[in-house]
This record gives structure tokens, sequence and C-alpha cells, in this order.
């Protein structure tokens, strides 16, 4: 234990030597070094008192301040918007390659109500009930008469129901100005557009957010408050896409198809002119995706890019195009098509059998499965895998539509002699018809591949070649032979000079296998061939001729036919001067003096 | 003799206790509680008719409430401040013990009136709210540790005092009631500043209270929307805050006249806890710098008169017992001017409430107590004797 020595020493020890009692010096230092403490700490609470009433007079002062401004300020008119966060309603208009509208706003109105600002809601009620027959009387009586303050009645009403609103002379009933997506056009071009619902919501306002397509994927774009006045230019052409349409509707109904997918693609640039996807939907009313069922066989589903399918001889051109690359082949080359051809326990047959061989033209005018699998066969998988590859078969198809990276094509689990035969003649790899797009472009127009785009000006990546420009010469005559004299004679439009491939993939049955009676008719091909400008692919879903003795699915019958009357249609529209030859000169004789 | 047969009246040696009390209150402070009263009840008598009619009660049913208890709390601090700091000193320590447990006991017997915190002990007549009670009570027994503890050979005050006001503040957190513990934790740190913290510790809180918001600030979403709303020159119309604003705006200079205001109609608190904006509405910037100057008042002299005192304690509580009642007046006005975060808290003396009138009441007679006048032993001389 330390102890804590007597203070002051010096006077203790005297007062001890001296007999006095030394606690009392003791006592008074005590004392003595308490005041001390005291006045010491007393001085310093002094000052610090008075910060603490400095800091309240500042306190006090600053509310007094501010109440002082507050009170000095003029009162503000109530504001149309009291939230800080404003709602970006506007979007910019999408117009086609011509620049008339695809899509734009208008403004409609949403209906609210403020039940307590209602002066009789039974009124109201039957009032509303008569205008809007989905409404229910009691369901509305009921909510204006219980605790709500606020409630929608309806998201968007035209101005007619509006006015009739107006004439129930209710004050609780309120209008929202609504700036609402317009498709003029209605059903043309739907699936390029997709479709525009509201977001973020308020009383006076709502954000218009792009849904799918390529309001989806552009949606930053079109809402992007500089370029509100600067229209989306669309690669699109209305009458076009119109025209296309109308025949390939046409056609699916009288080949009673259970859906139908075109595209006109400029050759050389990949744009777009004309996109259909059938059944299809008013985009001004987009139907909820499916909840049960196929979803391939909602009508939005965009057929000509989401859906993969098997496509059939349409793909034979490929394992043609590289052997010819390649210097295995010329178009003359005699290819030996004794059927059946055996890989292992698999064998290749053919559709009927066309003699014990065929030159390389043939093999594609007739359609010789036997043919390209011989010719496969000497490239290898390998080079055929990578030649694909370079045609963009084996990935999604970039495009300016949300819905394109789903358009993942289905390649075989493993990719050996066996499949690559199949696929040379279009079986075990599915493909969407945009993928053939591409394919065909590639094959002539001189041997690039072209990135598709639906955006006039688009940035794209430039054309890669894939072939040389003798190659896709060579394909160009064949694939014009194949509708002059094979597969594909009734797509013969006079002046146009049509070329291309028929298709028809047997549709693979879910739990494996093919059907016997469904198939997938698919017409490829450019016009006009002497120069190709444009591709045009058409495919057609389960479709049936029955105009004949028996039921007829085969391309030739189906796609075929469709394909030529588009190409009669859109041919003038699309600004192509037909090539009449002359007629062969028999009446008058030249003569010579 | 002729004193003997007639009974004369006895002299008695010390003072009358009314007069002296009289002589020595802090006469200018009563007055300004007095007149705080009266302004409100004087808007009680507009601000809280509307929520009488919403609840269906005669017009004046709170006006009456807040003459009673108002009564009562004004009765409570003449009375409290009759008493010697000794006596409110026991007195007080005795409170706080009560006080405490009727706290911590909240959680078990307390209601929350559909509130979501538990706060109150239901009395059938009226509620009590027991923090209210506990807040000077801790004050006096804080001043008291602290007080104690510069003694030589004194106890750890400051610790002690300080464990104390960690356990209370956690209790009141529970409740929860974030209000009345930070009152509470900063009429101790003004205690503690008073009675001579070290100024380095307090730079040392200051900077870590600057970096901790900062953290926050960018640290947490949530945080920082709060204090981006707060901050943002918009206020939405349609919130307490905006209608507060908006009654101030319209008030002007000198208001739009007695019962004219729109205000209360709107504001659900507006008999509580924007008490001011029906003031400001209803008579302008006039009415409001009054009751500014009145708070001030009270604050300042009570700390001004506490400057001069020699005893530790009673500086010491009493200087907790002004900021207190400052920084709550200033808060509630604050918040109406949306110079602070919103946080619920009634404007003292003006404020309708029932148990927290009698509270205050008590709070402001033990202040009144601690700064009468008493002998200071005449500084200068005394000090002239010892040295010698």
């Amino acid at each position: 234990m330390i102890r804590t020595p007597l203070r002051p020493l010096a006077r203790i020890l005297s007062a001890r030597s001296r007999g006095e009692n030394p606690d009392r010096i003791e006592a008074e230092n005590l004392r003595l070094r308490h005041e001390a403490m005291r006045d010491r700490a007393r001085a310093r609470a002094e000052v610090r008192l008075l910060m603490l009433a400095c800091g309240f007079v500042a306190g006090f002062g600053l509310v007094a301040m501010r109440m002082g401004v507050l009170a000095a300020t003029p009162v503000a008119e109530p504001r149309r918007s009291g939230s800080a966060a404003t709602i970006q309603a506007q979007r910019a208009d999408i117009v086609d390659a011509r620049g008339r509208v695809l899509a734009t706003n208008l403004v409609t109105h949403a209906l609210y109500a403020h039940p307590r600002a209602m002066v009789d809601p039974v009124r109201a009620a039957r009032g509303l009930a008569q205008i809007f027959p989905d409404l229910k009387e009691d369901d509305l009586l009921r909510q204006f008469t219980g605790n709500r303050a606020f409630l929608w009645i309806k998201r968007r009403i035209s101005p007619e129901q509006m006015q009739a609103v107006h004439e129930i002379g209710e004050p609780g009933l309120l209008f929202g100005p609504r700036e609402t997506r317009i498709y003029p056009n209605g059903r043309i071009a739907a699936h390029v557009l997709g479709g525009a619902t509201f977001g973020a919501e308020g009383v006076h306002s709502a954000e218009v957010v792009g849904s799918a397509g390529i309001e989806r994927a552009y949606d930053a774009r079109l809402r992007d408050p500089a370029r509100l006045d600067e229209p989306l230019r669309l690669t699109i052409d209305t009458t076009v896409q119109a025209a296309v349409t109308d025949v390939l509707r046409a056609g699916m109904t009288m080949l009673n198809a259970k859906g139908a997918a075109a595209i006109v693609m400029e050759a050389r640039t990949g744009a777009i002119v004309a996109m259909v996807s059938l059944p299809d939907f008013d985009p001004n009313d987009r139907p909820p995706p499916p909840v049960s069922g196929d979803p391939a066989d909602s009508p939005i589903f965009n057929r000509a890019v989401q859906g993969v399918y098997e496509l059939g001889s349409v793909m034979k051109v490929f394992p043609v195009a590289q052997a010819l690359e390649l210097g295995h082949v010329t178009p003359e080359t005699m290819v030996n098509t004794q059927g059946p051809m055996m890989l292992g326990r698999f064998r290749v047959r053919d559709f009927r059998n066309y003699g014990p061989a065929l030159s390389v033209t043939d093999v594609i005018v007739k359609s010789s499965n036997i043919g390209t699998a011989r010719l496969i066969s000497a490239i290898g998988p390998v080079r055929q895998e990578a030649f694909l590859r370079n045609l963009g078969f084996l990935d999604p198809v970039t495009l300016e539509l949300s819905e394109a990276p789903t358009g993942r094509p289905k390649l075989p689990r493993r990719w050996g002699d066996i499949a690559a035969a199949t696929i040379s003649y279009g079986h075990g790899l599915a493909a969407s018809p945009l993928h053939l797009a591409v394919g065909y472009a590639a094959l002539v127009n001189g041997g690039l591949r072209v990135t598709p785009t639906l955006v006039a000006g688009a940035e794209t990546p430039p054309p890669v070649r894939v072939m040389s420009e003798a190659t896709s010469r060579a394909m160009r005559t064949m694939l014009r032979r194949t509708v002059t004299d094979g597969t594909a004679k009734l797509a013969e439009v006079a002046g146009y000079a049509l070329g291309g491939k028929t298709g028809t993939a047997d549709k693979m049955r879910p739990t494996g296998g093919y059907y016997d009676d469904r198939v997938m008719a698919t017409f490829a091909g450019a016009f006009p061939m002497q120069d190709p400008r444009w591709v045009v692919v058409v495919s057609l879903d389960e479709p049936v001729e029955t105009s004949g003795t028996e039921a007829r699915r085969t391309a030739g019958w189906t796609a075929v036919p469709v394909t030529g009357e588009i190409v009669r249609r859109i041919g003038p529209l699309l600004g192509l001067r037909p090539v009449i030859e002359p007629s062969p000169p028999g009446g008058v004789i030249p003569v010579r003096h | 003799m002729t004193e003997m047969v007639h009974g004369a009246l006895p002299v008695r040696a010390v003072e009358p206790i009314l007069p002296r009390w009289w002589r020595t209150i802090d006469r200018w402070s009563l007055t300004a509680v007095f007149v705080l009263f009266g302004i409100g009840l004087l808007l009680g008598l507009a601000a809280s008719v509307p929520l009488a009619e919403r609840n269906s009660l005669p017009r004046f049913y709170y006006v009456e409430r807040q003459m009673l208890f108002g009564g009562a709390g004004l009765a409570a601090m003449i009375l409290v401040s009759l008493l010697s700091p000794r006596t409110i000193r026991r007195l007080g320590v005795l409170g706080f013990l009560g006080a405490f447990v009727a706290v911590a006991l909240l959680p078990v017997l307390g209601t929350d009136f559909g509130k979501g915190a538990v706060r109150w002990y239901s009395l059938g007549f009226a509620a009590v709210q027991p923090s209210e009670f506990l807040k000077p009570c801790f004050v006096i027994l804080a001043a008291w540790l602290m007080a104690a503890g510069q003694e030589l050979n004194g106890p750890p005050g400051k610790g002690l005092s300080f464990a104390l006001l960690v356990a209370i503040v956690a209790l009141l957190a529970i409740q929860p009631d974030f209000g009345q513990a930070a009152l509470i934790l900063f009429a101790w740190g003004v205690m503690y500043f008073v009675a001579g913290a070290p100024m380095l510790l307090l730079v040392v809180i200051a900077g870590l209270a600057v970096a901790g918001g900062v953290v926050a600030y960018n640290g947490s979403e949530h945080f920082a929307r709060r204090i981006d709303g707060f901050l943002t020159p918009e206020v939405d119309p349609r919130t307490q805050l905006g209608y507060a604003t908006n009654a101030i705006q319209e008030g002007g200079f000198f208001g739009v006249g007695v019962g004219e205001g729109q205000v209360k109609w709107s504001l659900p608190d507006a008999h509580t806890d924007f008490i001011i904006a029906v003031a400001a509405e209803e008579y302008g910037l006039v009415l409001v710098l009054a009751i500014i100057a009145l708070f001030a008042t009270v604050t300042l002299r009570a700390l001004m008169r506490l400057r001069r005192e020699r005893d530790p304690f009673i500086r010491l509580a009493g200087t907790g017992l002004a900021c207190m009642f400052a920084v709550q007046a200033i808060i509630n006005m604050g918040v109406a001017v949306r110079l602070l975060p919103a946080k619920g808290m009634t404007l003292p003396f003006v404020s309708y409430g029932g148990s927290s009138l009698i509270a205050v009441g008590i709070v402001i007679g033990m202040l009144l107590a601690f700064t009468r006048t008493r002998p200071q032993g005449g500084i200068g001389d005394i000090l002239v004797k010892r040295r010698g």
C-alpha cells in the first residue's frame, strides 16, 4: 500500500517538534486545496457556460432567421407535380425507310377517382358501369364508399369515353394525361416493333417503356431526352412489308399452314426490308405471353428470328459451295448418287431415285441427299463446322430486336460423319429463317457475310469474305437453274430472274423421331439472279396443298408459289425494272441492201 | 410587559418562505414560462379543434385538458421551486430509482396505443410516459455523481453516470424512442462539458461523428436518400413538412388572422409537433419570434445565473436541465422550418400534452430552484482573506 505523505511536510515536522497535533495542519491544507480546486473548476465552468450560452443564442437565432426567411418568401403557387422525381413520358417516333410513321405518341387519358371528393358515388358508379361494360357497378360502389382515398379506374380511355365521363359531372372522377404509344399501321411489322407499356406511373404522366422488339432494344435511345425530336429510322419499307404480309397470309390460309415467316433482305448490306411472322398481333394491344402450350405457337413469337427449325434441302447449297470453294469439284463434275448410301448402319436415301450419277449442278437442281452427303464425306465434319460457323449458323444472329439472342441454333451433340451427312441436307442442325437469309446473302452477293440490321444507318461490322467470287457466281447459276428447270419452277416470275432452293423438312416429334405428315417447307433465294440485290426467305409451317388427288406438302408446291407471288408483288415496289427478254425474231427478217 | 400580556407576534429569526422565494426566484423566467403556457392555450383554442371534431369530442375538449394538466404542471413548478437544492437532490435521486424501474418494466406492463412503440402506462384517464420523468431525475443524479467526483478522494462520478447513461439509452432504444434517448445523451454531454471534459476528447468525438456521417452517407443508400431528401429545396407539399412550410409562408409577418389558418385542418400533429406552424400561420412571424425570445430568455438567464453559482452540483444540474429544455424547443421548431430532419418532439409548455406538461413543470421548477439567488460568498474578499 502506498501511503499518502502528510502535507506540507515542513510545517508538520516543525509542528511535531513543537508537540502540536499535525492533523489540524493536514486538515487545513486539505481545505485550502479543495477551495483552490473548486475555484479552478468554477472558472473553467464559467467559460464553458458562456460558450454554451453562445451556442444556444446561435441555435435560437438560426431558427428565428429561418422563420424570417420563410415568412418573407411569397407563397409559391401550388405546383402541378409534387414529387421531386419527374417522369420521362416522351418517346421518339419510329419511321420506316422512307420516313412513314411506324410508331408515334398520342395524348390519351387515364381515369382515376378520389372517392373522398365524390358528391354522389352511387350515380358515379352507375354512370361508369354504363360507359365501361367491363366494370361492375357493385364493385365500383364498394370502392367509392370504402376507405380508399385514391384509385385507378381505367389506364387508358378514348376521347369519346372521356367526354362521357365528363358528362357524369362527378368532381371525384379525374383524368391524368397519358402519352400513349400508337402504331398507326396496326399489325404491319408488329414483330419488328414489339410494343410498349407503361413503366413508372404517376397521376400527371407515365413512363412509356418498350416491352419487346425494337422498342425494347432501343428503349434508351427512344427515351433519350436529347433525341426526342429525331425519329428512329428503320430499314423496313412499309409498303413492301404490307405486300409480303398480305401474300404470306393468303398463302398460309390457302395451304392450311399453322404459321409462316418471310424475310426480304438486301443482299449486299444486310438491311432488312421486310420481316413477317404469322400469326401476328396488334402492337397497340400486345397480347400477354402465353402461360400454357408451346410459346412458339403464340402470336408474339417471331418465327423469322426466334424460330429455329431443321430447314431441309435449302441447306444443300452450303456443302456444294464449300466443295466448289475447296476445288474438289466443278459444277459439271459427276457425283455418284447410287442409293442408298451406307454410313455405318445409317442409310441416306433420296426422295426418288435419280440414277447412278448426277452433275453437281443437278444435285442442287434435283435436290439429291446422296449427292450432298458424298460431297461432304470428302470435306469432313471439321471443315464443314468451320464453314457453317463463318456463315453464322452456329450462333444467334445479332439483330436489333430484344428477342434476337433467343434464336440460338440447335446443334448436334456429336458432330461426326453421320451428323455431317445429315446436316449437309438440312437435318440435325436447326436454325432460323434469318440465319438462312444471311447464309444465302453470302452465297449470292459475291461471297461476303453481312450483318443483318433493322435500323437505317446502323453501324454494322464490315462484311467478311467467306467464299470466292467465282464460287458465288457458280452458285448463282445453279440457284437460277433450280427455278428454271428444277424443284422451284412455280417461282418463275417473268423478268425478275428469281433463283433459289427449296427445302422440305419433316418436323420432329417432341417425343423423338419425325412426323410423316408434318413438314416445314422453305424456299430461300435471291433476285434478280444476274446481279442479286435482294434475298428472300419464305417458310411455311405444316402446309398442305390439296388441289390434286393426293395431299402435297413439298416446298415446290407450297413455299415456292408463295415466294413467286411475293416477288411478283414486291418487285415493282422495290423499284426493280423487269428484264423482259426480246421475243425470238420470227416475223421480221432483217434485210440488207 | 405589554407584549407579554397582549401576545404580540413572535419575530422569526429567518425570513419567511414566500417573501424569500419571491425575492430570490428568477422572476423573468417565471413570467416567460407563464406567458408561454398562455400562448399554448391560445393556440390550442384553434389548433386542437379539428382533432376534437375528428374524434367526435366537445370542440374545446383538448383545451380544457390542457388547462387542467397545465395548471397541475405550473403548480408542480412552483412547489418544486420552493424546495432547497438539497431536498431536490434527494427527491430527484429517489425519483430516478422509481422512474428507472418504471421504464424498465415498460415492455411488460406498458401499452403502445397502436403507435408501434411501447412508451406509456395507461392510467385510464391519462397516459403517463415515465421517460419524461426519468430525464430530469437522471440529470439530478448525474450532476450529483459528477459533483461528488470532483471532490478530493471522491467516487468516479463521471464513469458511474456514464454507465447509467448507457443503460438508460439502451432502455429507450428498445422502446424505441430515439428522440428521448438523444435528449438524455445531449444533457449528459453538456454536463460533462461543463464539469470539465478534456477539449481533446471533445474534438475527437466531433471528428468521429463527422466521419461516421460521411461513411453512412457513402455506404448506405437509404441513409443517403433520407439526407438528400432533407437537403433538397423541393418539398413535397402533401407531407406534414410541406404543409408546415406552406403555413409559415402563408402567415408572413403578421399572420392571416386569429382562427383563419388552414394548416390545422390538414396536419394531424398540428396541436403537438407542429404547433409552431399554427402560430406562424395565424399570428405571423411576430408571435414566432416572441416564442423564440421567451425560450431564449428562460435558457440564457438560467445559464447566466449558473455562471455565478459556486456549488458544482447546482451548476451541473441546472445546466443539464436548462439545456434539455432549450434543445427540445430548438428541435421542435427546427423541424418545422426544415433545419432538422423530422423527429416527433413537443414544444415545452406550448404543445398539447398530459404527463409531459407536468414533467416539464417539474423540470422548470427544479431549474428555478437551482437558479435562485443565494449568497455566493463574495468571491473577491474571501479569496483575498484566504490567501493572506
